[in-house]
């Protein structure tokens, strides 16, 4: 028997991985360098959250995932355009900074305001899908906090997989230490699940998906609504780039007997 | 004054404190000399009697939250516990570890009590006032912080203190009464992910990265995806090293390609991955992109076997690159490191 999901994915924009990062302190504290022209991602462990959460609901026939994201509007639509491609959601954008260094309360605060006056959502239905970790602050206390804010007591980081079983309740996999996951059973929603890297792979890309989303996706984001984050009383000393710089030898001359027997004494070495 | 409370949790086996919860104590007692502030910790356990002793010697007020609920880790118990913890001590500043535990659990009980966190905390310092140094933009930028609100959460990234030991002795420990949530949960174990070999070993002092290439056509033009595993898993059971992966070569297992068995997401490094703490890493087959180094951000002394000598090892990213055939050298290696176990 099917159950009635409702999967709302907390998901932000990051710089492309590979991109060099240079950090810039500004009047309102400290940034990116050309921040707004880098190009941008959905955070990656929160993508692997919007995967999971397409493939749930579309598992349960009647389940809906939102996608509730905050940043800057222009940023979300480049993003958007490649991420409407690959999963069925609505978008709920919220215009508001980019980047690492605002307070993750205020950034918890404006999505659990956003995400209780969502229409149509039932709280009971509720699972709160997120990156466990993003890959600008990287703290892993957002989705925790939104929780909080949504009166949610049944949470889960590290989150790689979710069996959902005919009653509604679900086993869930977290990471633990030693490379181990912490199983539980937990009786339904409403939940909070952090995800890790999950079991599926990137979708490809589906028109049909891109077309169904883009119908809903631009009016959204015109209709975005403007957020501005408190410092609460967080203040920033420095920001800087590691100092660490290593002058490499690079060894092209020697046997893999020569290299065996320096790579064994290296690693005896203290 | 500011008043320290260091949160500490059992092991798996409920007989004794973690090692991160012991680095956590440390840090707690260097803090709360500093400051001249007074220090308490809090013990969650199902017993906590024994642990305590553990601690005697830290000159520190010690709570405690004991009983079955919290045998294991549960975000409603342990929540109520530390929330508990930290409203008898009356925190002004909460240390504790990063672990799975208190990271799943210490966000929630800081905005329960009106306060501020942040976590992977590696350095605690400042003059006048409280300063963290932590990560931004997983490992590539470094900022320091402080904050003004209270009470402020601390998570300590492991290995950043030494662990705390004292003369076992007896100490008062005052049990803190919780009260528990409808509790909706049921925790049923821990399960590795892989059968078999343990490849992901925290304590190693080596880490082993298997790249991409392990995989790929060899010389010959034929893939030797079981040769690569027994080199590696050998150079496991010898070196009793850890084992990272690249994303490219665990995301291979999910896209239906010829993978090692015994890689799963666990063991991926980097971005995406995990940021291991190890004295030395060797890293071999893999090209040394960006977003997989900076899961090396902790690893000290690093060398790579690479085929590609301009690959991102050799930009300053390794101590030494070999530029060599990974499988011939592990073969060697693996042979040396029995030759000297015999």
């Amino acid at each position: 028997m099917a159950n009635v999901l409702h999967i709302v994915v907390c998901a932000g924009i990051v710089p492309d991985p590979l991109q060099t990062l240079e950090p810039v302190t500004g009047p309102n504290g400290p940034g990116l360098k050309n921040e707004m022209v880098l190009p941008a991602v959905l955070d990656p462990w929160a993508a692997s959250a919007l995967y999971e959460a397409a493939a749930l609901a579309a598992k349960n026939p009647g389940s809906k995932v939102w996608l509730v994201s905050l940043g800057p509007k222009a940023k979300l639509q480049q993003v958007m355009m490649t991420v409407a491609q690959k999963a069925a959601f609505e978008l709920v954008p919220i215009d508001g900074p980019i980047g690492g260094f605002p307070d993750a309360h205020s950034t918890a605060a404006v999505l659990a305001e956003t995400i209780a006056a969502l229409p149509g959502l039932d709280r009971a239905k509720l699972l709160l899908f997120g990156g466990w970790e993003s890959a600008t602050r990287g703290a892993g206390v957002t989705l925790q906090l939104v929780g909080e804010r949504l009166g949610i007591t049944d949470q889960f980081q590290g989150v790689d997989q979710i069996d959902l079983h005919d009653d509604g309740s679900f086993e869930v996999l977290e990471r633990v230490e030693g490379g181990k996951h912490q199983v539980s059973v937990c009786a339904g929603a409403p939940a909070v699940l952090g995800w890790a890297t999950g079991n599926l792979a990137e979708p490809r890309n589906n028109p049909q998906i891109g077309m169904a989303n883009m119908r809903t996706l631009m009016p959204a984001l015109q209709k975005a609504k403007p957020a501005t984050l408190a410092a609460n009383g967080l203040r920033y000393v420095s920001v800087a780039l590691p100092k660490q710089q290593r002058t490499t030898r690079v060894v092209k001359d020697l046997t893999p007997d020569q290299i065996a027997a320096e790579l064994v004494e290296w690693m005896g070495a203290e | 004054m500011e008043e320290i409370l260091v949160l500490t949790h059992a092991d798996e086996t409920g007989a004794a404190l973690t090692r991160a919860s012991l680095e956590a104590v440390t840090a707690g007692k260097e803090l709360a000399a500093r400051l001249s502030a007074s220090l308490t910790i809090g013990i969650v356990a199902v017993d906590a009697t024994n642990l305590a002793k553990t601690l005697a010697s830290a000159g520190s007020r010690l709570l405690a939250v004991s009983g079955e609920a919290f045998t294991q880790a549960r975000y409603a118990t342990d929540a109520a516990a530390c929330e508990a913890l930290c409203r008898a001590a009356n925190a002004t500043i909460v240390l504790a570890p990063g672990s799975s535990r208190i990271t799943r659990v210490a966000a929630g009980v800081a905005h329960r009590l009106g306060g501020f966190i942040d976590t992977h905390i590696t350095g605690i310092g400042g003059a006048e006032a409280v300063e963290a140094t932590r990560w931004f933009y997983r490992q590539r930028v470094e900022g320091v912080l402080s904050r003004d609100a209270r009470p402020w959460f601390l998570l300590l990234d492991a290995g950043t203190h030494a662990a705390f030991s004292g003369e076992p002795g007896t100490e008062q420990v005052e049990e803190v009464a919780v009260q528990l949530p409808a509790i909706r949960t049921t925790v049923s174990g821990l399960r590795a992910p892989s059968q078999g070999t343990q490849t992901i070993r925290p304590d190693a002092k080596l880490l082993l990265v298997a790249g991409a290439g392990w995989t790929k056509k060899q010389a010959d033009g034929q893939t030797h995806t079981a040769e690569a595993a027994d080199l590696i898993l050998g150079f496991l059971r010898a070196a009793g090293s850890s084992l990272g992966s690249s994303k490219s070569l665990v995301d291979q297992g999910g896209e239906g390609n010829s993978v090692l068995p015994f890689l799963t997401h666990l063991n991926q490094i980097g971005q995406t991955g995990a940021t291991p703490r190890h004295a030395k890493g060797l890293a071999t087959c893999c090209h040394g992109e960006e977003p997989h180094v900076v899961g090396w951000r902790f690893i000290a002394d690093r060398r790579a076997i690479s085929l590609d000598p301009n690959c991102g090892w050799t930009r300053g990213k390794a101590d030494v690159v070999y530029v060599a055939d990974a499988f011939p050298v592990m073969a060697k290696v693996n042979a040396l490191l029995e030759a000297n176990k015999a």
